[in-house]
């Protein structure tokens, strides 16, 4: 972990004009949130908002703009040659990205969706949904991390793993919700809850593995990435 | 002090070879990476900055290979050609966060003198977004500098700089040449090598054309004249006047204008404007129409 590249990392992210597609999600979830109860039963809704908004978009979306935003940006314009042309070992380059993607993309969702899951069912369900959320952005982060340094179009890719597999796929065939960030976050959530309103799908022994394993394999990787950064010649 | 040695350096692209086989030592003292564009010149930098590995051939710095090395960037300094900068930052915070990431005893110190060095004082609080194309070069030379590195690379440094920029920049290259620090830039002009640096290693279609003393090097491309097309309000008495002048080979009176064959390309362009004006001849175009370093170049290669 490094002070000096987390503060240039936080000052790019808030600098973008990118990040101010942050505000409108979480305050669409809360919204949800609040028309549901204002109008319907926590029974009917808990589910479709907190899970169907919060956790299948809110979250990765939040975490795939903030998560590409800290080192997929730099690579993008170059500038990450600046940080990259100092003695600093490589894994703190990689750590301070992620504690900064963490940091920031739990924050916003946390707090959405504590509002989102106090406003449905008490404070419990809100820390509950909170807490699992926060689990799933340090996933994500460091799944959108990795994507940053294996592909030139980290956004796109993870558009795709969000959408396709996460979205699609895990509707359909049950095995890829072993390897989908969003249903950790609901099994977590439901077994903090301990509520009936909403029902993860895989165990929460394979939840809590599985976000260590995409968050340490996530990490390692990216470290590894960067340790062989290669600056293309001549490019124009 | 410091060596930075390549030893039969070749670097592809799949089927494309960018750098072929290049051996060469820079020492201290400034020395110019001259080619045209597309030669293999920012290849070749950046395997030396540790930012590309060779294919085949070892590069190193001290010894010690440059490739996968954070270490190195203790002795050494990279100012790419991609004139990215993070744009919020202001010039201060750019040059001040590089001297931090150094781990320098007192980064405010150091920050400071850089952007001395680079005279950006002035403009040290505006962020980097709203500096000219000039100013950005320059403030990422002060953060390229800022802990004083034994060797400093350059890619294309005098792109974007208006004339005094440019100046400023070459003295201050050629202080550092002659402080001792091993100090490469890179550029396709020939009349920017010449100014700052003696030394130069020319690169031709990713081989290693002519290195050594501009000077022995130039001596060898004379017998290419330097081609010349002007228009002015008498062509015919500037051809005249020319043919008087020893740096004019040779001048040919077209429709159009003269087409002049200059023997040295420096001498002539100073030698012009004092015989237009004793002759109060009004010169209205002055073409250098062989310009193309490409030819001189390919010259250079197969002699």
């Amino acid at each position: 972990m490094n002070t000096t590249i987390a503060w240039i990392t936080a000052r790019g992210l808030f600098g973008r004009r990118r990040f101010l597609l942050l505000l409108p999600l979480p305050l669409i979830l809360v919204g949800m949130a609040w028309l549901g109860s204002s109008i319907g039963h926590a029974d009917d809704f808990a589910g479709p908002v907190l899970v169907g908004i919060g956790v299948a978009v809110v979250l990765p979306l939040i975490a795939l703009i903030v998560g590409t935003g800290v080192l997929g940006s730099e690579i993008d314009d170059g500038t990450i040659v600046h940080i990259l042309t100092k003695p600093v070992p490589r894994w703190k380059i990689v750590l301070s990205k992620l504690v900064v993607a963490f940091g920031v993309s739990a924050v916003v969702v946390a707090a959405a969706m504590f509002a989102a899951g106090a406003i449905t069912d008490g404070v419990r369900f809100g820390l509950a949904f909170a807490a699992a959320a926060a689990v799933g952005a340090l996933a994500y982060s460091a799944l959108f991390l990795a994507l940053s340094l294996l592909t030139r179009r980290p956004v796109l890719l993870g558009l795709l793993y969000v959408t396709i597999w996460e979205g699609l796929l895990g509707n359909f065939v049950s095995g890829t919700k072993v390897l989908s960030v969003q249903q950790y976050v609901v099994s977590l959530a439901d077994r903090l809850a301990a509520s009936d309103l909403v029902t993860g799908s895989v165990s929460v022994p394979v939840a809590a593995i599985m976000s260590t394993v995409f968050t340490v394999v996530g990490t390692w990787f990216a470290i590894n990435r960067l340790r062989l950064f290669s600056v293309a010649g001549e490019t124009s | 002090m410091s060596n930075v040695d390549l030893k039969g350096v070749s670097r592809w692209y799949g089927n494309v070879v960018a750098v072929n086989d290049v051996t060469m030592s820079l020492g201290q003292g400034v020395t110019g990476l001259l080619g045209p564009n597309g030669a293999g010149k920012t290849t070749l930098l950046h395997m030396m900055a540790g930012f590309l590995a060779p294919s085949r051939g070892s590069v190193t710095l001290d010894g010690v290979p440059t490739w996968a090395n954070p270490a190195i960037y203790r002795k050494l300094g990279l100012v790419s050609e991609r004139e990215a900068a993070h744009g919020f930052l202001s010039g201060w915070e750019f040059v001040h966060a590089s001297a931090k990431l150094h781990g320098l005893a007192d980064p405010r110190a150091k920050a400071k003198r850089a952007l001395e060095l680079v005279e950006m004082t002035d403009a040290q609080d505006r962020r980097l977004s709203t500096y000219s194309k000039g100013m950005r070069q320059r403030i990422r030379v002060a953060a390229a500098l800022v802990h004083d590195p034994a060797v400093l690379l350059l890619d294309e440094p005098f792109n974007g700089m208006d004339p005094r920029q440019r100046m400023h920049m070459m003295s201050l290259l050629h202080d550092l040449g002659a402080r001792g620090r091993t100090v490469l830039f890179s550029s396709h002009i020939l009349e920017e090598v010449e100014q700052v640096s003696g030394t130069v290693q020319v690169i031709v279609a990713g081989r290693l054309a002519a290195s050594g003393d501009f000077r022995t090097i130039r001596r060898l491309m004379t017998h290419r004249p330097h081609v010349f097309a002007i228009q002015s309000d008498d062509d015919r008495r500037l051809a005249v006047a020319l043919m008087e002048s020893p740096s004019v080979a040779g001048v040919w009176l077209g429709t159009d204008g003269v087409t002049v064959h200059a023997g040295d390309y420096g001498t002539f362009t100073r030698e012009l404007p004092r015989i237009a004006l004793a002759r109060g001849i009004r010169v209205r175009r002055l073409i250098p129409s062989d310009e193309s370093l490409e030819s001189v170049f390919s010259y250079l290669v197969t002699a």
